[in-house]
């Protein structure tokens, strides 16, 4: 690891101040990618702003919107009693992501921009374009298995890893990002980029923007909602192929649709077309597997992943059909 | 650069930075120990080396093993992981902290009956996160210490007998 100076923030203002000024410097929260990723020298931060005093651990509940600071951790956010009763989608998502002390460090602020898992990022001995621009991409013709489908570039085949992320982006979730010149919000639907050309681009934000809340719209009382992991092992490993989806049906006909599918994307992957195609249709096979047709729709396989969007398809109508079948 | 990481690029070749020092307060089991430490120290090696408390372990250093559970104002976490700046001021219990007046937590006493063990080197890791997991209430069923269980592994495979002590501990005698 790389030295690096040590700061505290001891004021929302006060970090991003500290980080804009300095191009060297990035924030820890839970340090579960922060850290790990200076130990393999992939980042090499020169200064490196401890947020974690930081009062944004607050999770409050607005008007049908679920307000979260992005220092709430993701056990604290699976434990809360809204997103248990009104976004189940959400807690079965945290509870399936990493391992019981790592969410309990982990914020949810860090989990939206943690770093893929691809091993050759995480090396760097090797060519990456996302960690060094124009390098190659020593994935496409090495082990990728774990890659994603949908969203690659010849640049960039590598996916992104988070659950939570995939729930969120189902329901409609923004960020609300804090920088030098003020506040925004983005919608998770704008925030991720896609690798084309800049794979070392991932998302909007600005350096130096910091992120301070998530906006979670509830789901109506009523409504199915699940989240779906197919992974190697049974706990504690990254999705092969995961599905986050919410229905309300009412009177045999499904009224609102949500879907997001997770680790086959190389972002977070949200399908319009296939909530669309949902939308106010009778809740059988032929309209799931119509949804999942739709939701692998442009799907490219590489040398070892092509397994992947059957898997994928597959994940979509047991997911449906499960919700379905619920009483 | 919008949206990557500053870090994320690579500067060229190793360029020699200061050693940055930073003081720290760690305490550890009720005692309150006053540091200075280079700010890389991550916790695990501030307990093993400068406070020589051993008995956390290091297993791969790297988040994915949980040999270095120990527990943070309560919760359990990973002290590779941790930047022992990070933890300044914050209570930190180990394995060192279980017993009392010299006898053994339930919990260790439980591991030696049902053989939880063979080399011995996840052990400390397992009885920190099996303490923390009664507390937090889910050691309910053996699927569900499994499965918040998962985050500590065991080379030699003594799962079955890790099993069974938390659920001796947990109040579910033998038969669960
Ligand atoms: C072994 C292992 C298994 C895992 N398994 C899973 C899994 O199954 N599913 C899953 O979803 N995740 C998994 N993870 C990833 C884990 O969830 C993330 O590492 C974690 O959520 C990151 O949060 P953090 O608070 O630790 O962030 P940090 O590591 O502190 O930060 C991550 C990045 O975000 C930046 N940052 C942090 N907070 C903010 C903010 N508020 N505003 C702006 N920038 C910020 C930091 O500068 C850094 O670049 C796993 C991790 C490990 C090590
Ligand atoms: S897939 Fe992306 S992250 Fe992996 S080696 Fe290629 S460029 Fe790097
Ligand atoms: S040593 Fe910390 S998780 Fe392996
Ligand atoms: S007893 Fe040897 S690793 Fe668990």
């Amino acid at each position: 690891m790389r030295s690096f100076a040590y700061v505290r923030a001891t004021t929302v203002d006060h970090a991003v101040a500290e980080v804009t000024a300095d191009p060297d410097a990035t924030y820890l929260a839970g340090g579960t990618t922060q850290v790990d990723l200076m130990k393999d020298e992939v980042f090499r931060p020169g200064r490196l702003v401890d947020i974690t005093r930081l009062p944004l651990r607050d999770v409050t509940s607005d008007n049908g919107t679920l307000v979260v600071g992005a220092l709430t951790t993701m056990e604290e956010l699976a434990a809360h009693e809204v997103v248990a009763g009104r976004l189940p989608l959400v807690r079965q998502a945290l509870l399936l992501g990493a391992s019981p002390q790592l969410r309990h460090m982990a914020t949810l602020g860090g989990n939206l921009l943690q770093r893929t898992r691809c091993r050759y990022f995480r090396d760097p001995g090797v060519a990456c374009n996302k960690r060094e621009p124009g390098a190659g991409c020593s994935a496409v013709d090495g082990f990728n298995r774990m890659h994603a489908v949908l969203g690659t570039s010849p640049a960039c085949i590598a996916t992104h890893a988070s659950d939570v992320a995939v729930a969120l982006l189902a329901v409609g979730a923004s960020v609300r990002v804090r920088g030098q010149d003020g506040e925004r919000v983005v919608p998770l639907t704008e925030f991720y980029r896609v690798p084309g050309s800049t794979p070392h681009v991932e998302n909007v934000l600005a350096h130096g923007e910091l992120i301070t809340h998530l906006e979670i719209p509830l789901l109506p009382p009523g409504a199915r909602s699940g989240y779906l992991k197919v992974r190697d092992r049974a706990s504690y490993e990254f999705a092969l192929a995961s599905v986050a989806a919410a229905l309300v049906i009412d009177d045999g006909r499904i009224r609102a649709a949500h879907l997001a599918l997770g680790g086959v994307g190389t972002v977070p992957w949200h399908v319009p077309r296939a909530e669309e195609l949902l939308r106010d249709a009778a809740p059988d096979a032929e309209v799931f597997s119509a949804a999942a047709e739709a939701a692998l729709s442009g799907a490219v396989a590489q040398s070892g992943n092509g397994f992947k969007i059957e898997l994928g398809r597959r994940a979509v109508v047991r997911m449906l059909s499960t919700l379905a079948e619920e009483s | 650069m919008d949206g990557s990481a500053p870090q994320a690029r690579v500067s060229p070749g190793p360029q020699a930075r200061p050693v940055v020092r930073v003081p720290v307060v760690l305490r550890v089991n009720g005692t309150e120990h006053r540091i200075e430490v280079d700010t890389r120290t991550t916790l695990l090696d501030a307990l093993r080396d400068s406070l020589k408390l051993t008995g956390t372990k290091k297993g791969c250093d790297q988040g994915q093993c949980g040999a270095c559970t120990v527990h943070v104002d309560g919760k359990r976490v990973l002290s590779c992981l941790t930047l022992a700046a990070s933890a300044d001021g914050r209570a930190v219990r180990t394995i060192e902290g279980l017993e009392q007046n010299g006898t053994p937590h339930p919990l260790q006493e439980s591991f030696v009956k049902h053989d939880g063990l063979q080399c011995g080197y996840c052990t400390s890791g397992q009885i920190m996160s099996a303490v923390a997991l009664i507390e937090e209430g889910r050691a309910g069923s053996d699927d569900d210490i499994r499965e918040f269980m998962s985050g500590n592994l065991c080379r030699c495979g003594a799962y079955p007998n890790i099993v069974a002590a938390i659920r001796e501990v947990a109040g579910r005698g033998d038969d669960a």
